[in-house]
């Protein structure tokens, strides 16, 4: 059975599982927490304890795609709204009950020494196992100097972050937003202040949309919006490049909290084998409540027991040095696309996609006789459709034209004229084909040997850079 | 002057709920966003219409209902009648590639009434060329489908058409013939008054019986398009078939569509197994008789019926006598309907007696439902076409017979499709006489 407890994290965090609740809603008291902790959670980042706020209604949107709900999630909503001895309170409480979970207090208040001092030393006492600086909050807050306001100035991040460490005992996190145009130099300035991990991402700013009757973008407080924190499956793949960027940086790499659109085990392993020592989840869990933990666990101890890893440490970073810079890349690895005639479904989708979007190599062409070579000389698929769109066709109303209909004509499922054939002699192994085909494994892309060593960019133009600039006329 | 209504009747509503209920807009959108989108789709291709079936849907999951629903009245302007009648198992969803996957097919068919009922709820508008603008004055005999489809197309276009009908209400079979908990008598009539209002003109009660008819439709017209149909229902040929409370399938089904049949009692036996055999056997049981069999002088496997119908048939109640045909009909004192019969084999591809099966059933109405018979003696009479099997022959591709200005669709034509298949045909024939017209007005 593999071990997934959390050990020492950023020194001394312990938690039994990696998958901790972020600072956000679901953690707004200690009555959820408690429940979040029965439902299966390791750990819990408080809701960010400060000065109390008051709220606006409404304070989500979200963007739904295909029919499916929130592909994105937008909130406006600030930090907690109960006194900060009420959070303290309860958090003691939490502590005493659930003494092996990791409780986190993620703080914000104004950026003064003193203040940052007392509210450290207030969280520590009320039992906290470590601290989240929430430099990262991109709405509201910020207005008032706080948040991202912090987040997105080095300097403000690193004396706060120093200002912090001079009174800390546990672990202080510090909390990165996205808002910048290089989060590396924030998470540089936490480690140059002392931080002992990052958390990754905070929200990004967003408008999620605007309703098309009223005109007024979502979500409508009283007929205006403001730009809200975006997040949930959309801005997975933003955090990410992100947590790559971090910890790929040795100036920036420290533990690491991975946060952004995590809804099961699989994205869980993904930010665990970019570095992150544990992840952070929000937006799933308002989606669906406390109880889809119980998969992420599962799932997550059921791959390693596939991939024969023991502990979280076995693969923790592994894919890290898979990332590199587009120069380092083999210019001379060939693949093409393949299509499985036996499960292809005759959709054809692949055949516009690389005609419209692509390389025009994707014919349907499998009856009139394959050509390969040149885009001229190809029917274009506005030929193709409007062939069939001249042909007449009937109902088949008798028994023998009904059973003519259905009967499976040719070696596969698809009669063959639907099946598309692949000009490999064209193909630059794009991808596409394979990814808007709605079957698994029936487009997969196939190395072909192009004959020629390894050679990347940079070993391809090294020198170049010296040679003098070609004569203009 | 609009089309005439029927007056809504809760009784019969009630009695013929609809089979497939309207989708909600949320289900509508659910569904629509299943759609793969597939290129030169196969659902398009097994569509008469070439309805533009990804192109409509799409649609649907944008929220633009009503580009949608202009998306399919450009294939095909009786969209919402075929939604409802089409036999889309066989057709549009039986093509689609979901079931190569094991998925459920695309709900194409509701979706498609989705669209098309909300254009006619919101008094959605097709919009034509200016009248008049195309040199063409088409007659179109008949008011089913095949002639609406031509009629519609030549209006669209800017051409003159007038549709000429014997019956008081325009649709024929989609208004007379469709079974009610497919497609209501008043949502036929709420598409044809949309066409009505394209600029199609209406004659109704002016049936076309004589060569003098015809001689006048020919120096009022340029063309006259033979949406005829088929003739009357086929007689059993049996002693008795004379007797009070024997009424063939679709006098039955346009009787209770039209509010002239309310009720049913007692046993009804349908002869036939045929797709109008079956929809008259179902309305026998929602109009109250307690049992019904359809007498069928073959087996189950070789149920002409599309097997759908057949298995809905059954849902409904309806019991089958397979091998078996009417001998006689007699009545016994009290009225009541004696229909003999007997059970029969195949031999040699002949259906025999089998002896000593003779088997007598009282009943209290007898439904002959063994097809249609051709009606096409005057046309090939007097306007020099032919017919073979009693059919009109055309060139496939336009509709156009012997005689260059007649053309014919739907199912004198084709011997008796669907709904569908006609407005193909009569469509194809409207282009056909614009590109002829254009060609002898240049």
């Amino acid at each position: 059975m593999p071990d997934i407890r959390v050990r020492g994290f950023a020194g001394s965090i312990n938690s039994p599982n990696p998958f901790w609740l972020a600072s956000a809603p679901p953690t707004n008291c200690g009555e959820q927490i408690m429940r979040a902790f029965d439902a299966g959670w390791g750990g819990a980042v408080w809701k960010t304890i400060g000065e109390p706020v008051t709220n606006v209604s409404s304070r989500y949107s979200a963007t739904d795609w295909n029919g499916l709900r929130i592909m994105g999630f937008n909130n406006i909503e600030l930090i907690s709204d109960r006194s900060v001895d009420t959070n303290l309170r309860e958090m003691t409480e939490v502590k005493k009950r659930y003494p092996h979970h990791a409780v986190i207090a993620s703080l914000m208040v104004a950026s003064t020494r003193e203040a940052w001092h007392e509210i450290v030393a207030r969280a520590e006492d009320a039992g906290a196992d470590g601290l989240e600086l929430n430099f990262g909050c991109p709405h509201g807050m910020s207005e008032r100097g706080m948040g991202s306001a912090v987040g997105q100035v080095p300097e403000y991040a690193e004396m706060i972050t120093a200002w912090v460490k001079e009174k800390a005992r546990t672990p202080v996190l510090v909390k990165l937003t996205p808002n910048i145009t290089d989060i590396r130099a924030v998470a540089r300035a936490a480690k140059r202040g002392g931080a002992d991990g990052l958390s990754a991402i905070n929200t990004v700013n967003s408008i999620t949309g605007i309703d098309l009757d009223t005109l007024v973008p979502r979500p409508n407080v009283d007929g205006k919006t403001s730009h809200g924190g975006y997040c949930g499956p959309a801005v997975k793949p933003i955090a990410l490049n992100m947590v790559q960027q971090v910890m790929a940086d040795p100036e920036s790499a420290l533990p690491l909290s991975g946060i952004g659109g995590i809804e099961t085990w699989r994205d869980a392993a993904e930010f665990m084998l970019l570095g992150c020592g544990t992840v952070q989840v929000c937006t799933a869990v308002m989606h669906y409540g406390y109880r889809i933990v119980e998969d992420m666990a599962e799932g997550l101890e059921s791959w390693m027991r596939s991939k024969k890893f023991d502990r979280i440490e076995d693969f923790r970073g592994l894919s890290l040095n898979r990332v590199t810079d587009w120069k380092h890349l083999n210019l001379n690895y060939k693949i093409v696309a393949r299509i499985d005639e036996s499960k292809c479904i005759g959709c054809d989708l692949c055949h516009i996609a690389c005609w419209d979007g692509a390389h025009q190599c994707i014919h349907l062409d499998r009856v009139t006789g394959p050509v390969n070579g040149h885009v001229e000389l190809h029917p274009t698929p506005a030929q193709n459709e409007a062939h069939s769109r001249a042909s007449i066709t009937v109902t088949p109303v008798t028994r023998k034209e009904r059973a003519a209909a259905s009967a499976t004509h040719g070696p596969y499922m698809t009669p063959i004229e639907r099946i598309p054939r692949v000009d490999e002699t064209e193909c630059v192994g794009c991808n596409l084909c394979s990814l808007v085909c709605p079957v698994d494994q029936c487009i997969t892309m196939v190395r072909v040997d192009s004959g020629v060593a390894a050679e990347t960019w940079e070993e391809r133009t090294r020198g170049a850079a010296c040679a003098p600039e070609p004569q203009r006329s | 002057m609009s089309i005439t209504t029927l007056p809504d009747d809760p009784q019969l509503r009630e009695r013929f709920t609809e089979l497939k209920p309207p989708l909600t807009p949320q289900a509508a959108t659910i569904e629509a966003n299943r759609c793969l989108y597939c290129f030169d789709a196969p659902c398009t291709v097994a569509c008469p219409t070439h309805i533009d079936v990804p192109g409509f849907i799409k649609r649907i999951a944008s929220g633009n209902l009503r580009g949608s629903a202009m998306r399919i009245l450009d294939a095909n302007i009786l969209g919402g009648s075929c939604s409802r009648a089409c036999p889309v198992d066989i057709l549009c969803e039986g093509a689609c590639v979901m079931h190569k996957q094991g998925r459920h097919p695309i709900r194409i068919g509701q979706l498609q009434r989705h669209a098309i009922d909300a254009f006619h709820d919101a008094g959605g508008d097709v919009q034509t060329a200016p009248r008049n603008s195309r040199h063409v004055c088409v007659a179109c005999i008949g008011a089913g489908p095949a002639s609406l489809a031509c009629a519609a197309e030549l209006c669209r276009q800017g051409a003159k058409a007038t549709v000429v009908e014997r019956r008081a209400l325009p649709g024929g079979l989609n208004t007379y013939g469709v079974a009610e908990y497919k497609l209501r008598a008043s949502e036929s009539l709420r598409e044809i008054e949309m066409i009505r209002r394209m600029g199609v003109e209406f004659r109704f009660g002016a049936g076309i019986e004589t060569a003098e008819d015809l001689k006048e439709l020919e120096s009022e017209f340029d063309f006259i398009f033979l949406g005829l149909g088929l003739g009357a229902m086929q007689q059993l040929n049996i002693p008795g078939e004379e007797s009070e409370g024997v009424m063939n399938a679709l006098e039955l089904i346009a009787g209770y569509k039209t509010g002239r049949i309310r009720e049913l009692a007692g046993t009804v036996v349908v002869v036939g197994a045929g797709n109008t055999a079956i929809d008259a056997a179902n309305a026998a049981r929602r109009l109250g008789a307690e049992t019904v069999y359809l007498l069928y002088r073959r087996g189950e496997r070789e149920i002409p019926a599309f097997e759908s119908e057949y298995e809905h048939s059954k849902v409904e109640g309806v019991q089958f006598l397979w091998h078996r045909q009417p001998m006689a009909i007699r009545a016994d004192a009290h009225g009541v309907l004696l229909l003999d019969t007997v059970q029969v084999r195949e031999v040699d591809k002949e259906l025999v007696p089998i002896p000593d099966s003779k088997f007598t059933i009282a009943c209290h109405l007898v439904v002959p439902a063994i097809g249609q018979s051709p009606i096409t003696d005057l046309m090939r009479d007097f306007c020099r076409i032919d017919v073979r099997d009693g059919q009109i022959v055309t060139d496939r591709a336009t509709g156009q017979t012997g005689n260059p200005r007649y053309f014919a669709g739907g199912d004198c034509m084709n011997g008796g499709r669907e709904v569908v298949d006609a407005v193909a045909d009569g469509k194809r024939s409207a282009l056909a006489m614009l590109t002829i017209a254009e060609a002898m007005y240049a």
